[in-house]
């Protein structure tokens, strides 16, 4: 599974978490305006940011830009490929010109361009959505498992213990493979969710584990706080960095798996694009028309990279003295 | 310690039943009517009633269920068009769709998944250990800032993508590889050899730059420790005090990971073979999911569940017998 959850899988590792851990539950919360300012100023982080933004707005304004381009991503153009080469699409670089920005399907003559910016829709949904949902799931377990304790510990602690013991990528294949084929989009996440929340839930959990025995909230317990507003008033606010750090290291992660789930076709299902059936279809073709893989592999190269560039500089920023007043 | 050998085996058992039977839950319940399948396109109603007999699929789910189960461990024997077929221990099901048995498939194919699966480990550990001490040995120089960038490179690009980019360059565009060929090992050793350096490569390259990071930060950490000091402090040769000292702990948890992920390699067979189209167990796997022939998808699933387990807990065991510390820890 080294696409999907490899690198989550080591931020999760011993070693991962503990170094997290440490330095994150042993200074103050970051200040904001601090925090805002290393990020400014690192170009790295800024230049993944543009990227991730430009592929929002084009995941946004896709029919706009298909409008603007003149070909959607179902049309197909038959005077685009050569019928008599195998229908190889005609002109250098697997037909690129300025009818067809990032050239054409060799086969069908579909329109690159087009299918990238509705493609980059269904990325960002799944991605996104998993992030949110794992995000909300993995912090109330694991704030539950680290505030209660006992019996509720236990429980959850056995579950995330054999979520995380499955072979994931093939189990996932396995659940998609048996259900219908409807809602693609809906189902990519709730099965991406449901084996992805226990990695943050752990490092939630442990974090609670050390802050609840703090003065803070002992005084709010003896003022007689109830346990809910001890868990969201007192230790969410400071787990804040934590969250964040994690769920943005967690977004390449689901877009790599839902381009992955998809070029095994058990994702997205055509004629709807996504970036890794596209790759699929271009396979048999990589030798005759390069361009036809390379574009989309290098949109979703480019995305993965830009969020764990991304992830891996608020981390830094988050955990350095930099940020810290 | 034979009390935590026992608890572990216990729990490796349970958690191997919840598998089974989660799978086997998923596929009967979401799953198309595989009597419907197996009839094809002339199908009567009798016929399919007929399969659904022959398969037991009349039956209620946990009688189906402890007949998958007891299969596994005492064998059993389906009936297809009249004729039996035996089906020794652990029997894994039949494929109707290939009218075989799926044990026999997933045997036939496993040689392929573990020449892949041995090259690239043998790779990425080489790989990213050495690069891992060396990017600690240079810290903030050039050379960690180079294995750095590298390395998110590497754990940004995915497998396929990476599979066809190189076979384009290299086969292709470069022609220094030839076009990969069927070929044994013992036939012609040149052209296996070269036929396996890119899907070793690319099922590497991902783990690789992980436990690139993982060992810099564990080289590094370790550095500080005060036995190191120490042992420099004494005047120790810088040597030893790397090889004795510093590279020892800051290697184990390495070890353990690798167990873990050697374990779990059945999934990312998956993609690599599909791209290169190497017929071990992964593109089993694949070619399945587009056939839609359960029984096969339902065995590799307990197979990797079964080889991610097993793994979990040897490397538990190991752990426990190299470090004492653990051991109490784990007893809580």
């Amino acid at each position: 599974m080294t696409f999907s959850s490899t690198s989550l899988e080591a931020e999760a590792t011993p070693a991962g978490d503990s170094s997290l851990h440490e330095t994150l539950e042993s200074s103050p919360p970051a200040s904001g305006r601090r925090l805002l300012r290393a990020f400014l100023t690192d170009w790295g982080a800024m230049l993944s940011s543009a990227y991730i933004l430009l592929i929002i707005l084009m995941a946004i304004f896709a029919p706009l830009l298909t409008m603007l381009s003149g070909w959607g991503p179902y049309e197909f153009d038959q005077a685009a490929i050569d019928p008599n080469l195998g229908a190889i699409p005609i002109g250098p670089f697997g037909g690129i010109s300025a009818e067809h920005w990032f050239g054409v399907e060799p086969g069908s003559g579909r329109d690159i361009f087009a299918r990238i910016a509705y493609g980059a829709r269904v990325s960002m949904t799944v991605a996104l959505s998993a992030t949110l949902l794992t995000t909300v799931i993995g912090v109330v377990m694991g704030l539950l498992a680290g505030y209660f304790g006992g019996l509720v510990d236990l429980v959850i602690s056995r579950v995330m213990e054999f979520l995380m013991a499955f072979p994931a990528l093939i189990f996932m294949i396995a659940i998609l493979s048996a259900l219908p084929a409807d809602n693609r989009v809906f189902l990519l996440v709730v099965v991406i969710s449901l084996f992805g929340w226990p990695y943050l839930a752990r490092i939630v959990r442990s974090q609670t584990l050390s802050l609840k025995e703090r003065e803070f909230v002992e005084a709010a317990k003896a003022s007689g706080a109830s346990s809910r507003r001890i868990i969201f008033r007192e230790i969410l606010p400071n787990l804040q960095s934590t969250i964040i750090v994690m769920a943005t290291l967690a977004v390449p992660g689901y877009i790599g798996t839902e381009a992955g789930l998809s070029f095994l076709g058990v994702g997205v299902v055509p004629p709807t694009p996504s970036w890794g059936q596209m790759i699929a279809a271009a396979t048999p073709w990589y030798a005759v028309d390069p361009m036809y893989f390379v574009i989309p592999g290098a949109f979703l190269f480019l995305l993965v990279l830009s969020f764990t560039t991304l992830g891996d500089r608020i981390r830094t920023i988050a955990t350095s003295g930099e940020a810290r007043s | 310690m034979i009390r935590i050998v026992g608890s572990r085996l216990l729990g490796m058992l349970v958690v191997l039943f919840l598998v089974t039977l989660f799978t086997y839950a998923i596929f009967f319940l979401l799953s198309a009517d595989p009597a419907v399948q197996i009839c094809g396109k002339n199908c009567t109603p009798e016929r399919i009633e007929q399969i659904r007999l022959n398969l037991g699929l009349d039956q209620p789910f946990w009688t189906q269920f402890w007949g998958y189960v007891g299969g596994l461990f005492t064998g059993r024997t389906f009936t297809v068009a009249g004729a039996a077929v035996e089906c020794a221990a652990p029997c894994l099901g039949y494929s109707f769709q290939t009218s075989q048995l799926v044990g026999d498939m997933i045997v036939q194919r496993l040689p392929i998944t573990a020449t892949i699966a041995v090259g690239a480990a043998v790779l990425w550990l080489l790989g990213g250990v050495v690069a891992g001490v060396l990017s600690a040995v240079k810290e903030g120089r050039f050379l960690d800032r180079f294995f750095a960038g590298l390395t998110l490179g590497s754990m940004s690009i995915p497998n396929y993508v990476l599979a066809l980019a190189l076979q384009f360059i290299f086969v292709v565009a470069l022609g220094w590889l030839p076009f990969p060929q069927a070929v044994k090992f013992t036939d012609d050793p040149g052209q296996w050899f070269l036929n396996f350096i890119l899907p070793w490569v690319v099922l590497a390259v991902g783990y690789a730059a992980v436990y690139t990071r993982l060992t810099r930060a564990n080289v590094i950490d370790t550095l500080q420790e005060n036995f190191v000091r120490t042992a420099r402090a004494k005047g120790l040769q810088p040597g030893l005090v790397w090889r004795r000292h510093a590279l020892r702990p800051a290697l184990t948890p390495i070890v353990t990971i690798f167990g873990m992920d050697v374990a779990g390699l059945l999934g990312g067979a998956v993609i690599t073979e599909t791209v290169f189209g190497l017929n071990g167990v992964g593109k089993l796997t694949a070619d399945s999911i587009t056939a839609n022939d359960q029984p096969v998808i339902m065995a590799v699933t307990l197979l990797s569940a079964f080889f991610v387990i097993i793994g979990n807990m040897v490397v538990d065991l190991l752990y426990t017998a190299i470090d004492p510390r653990v051991r109490t820890g784990a007893s809580a």
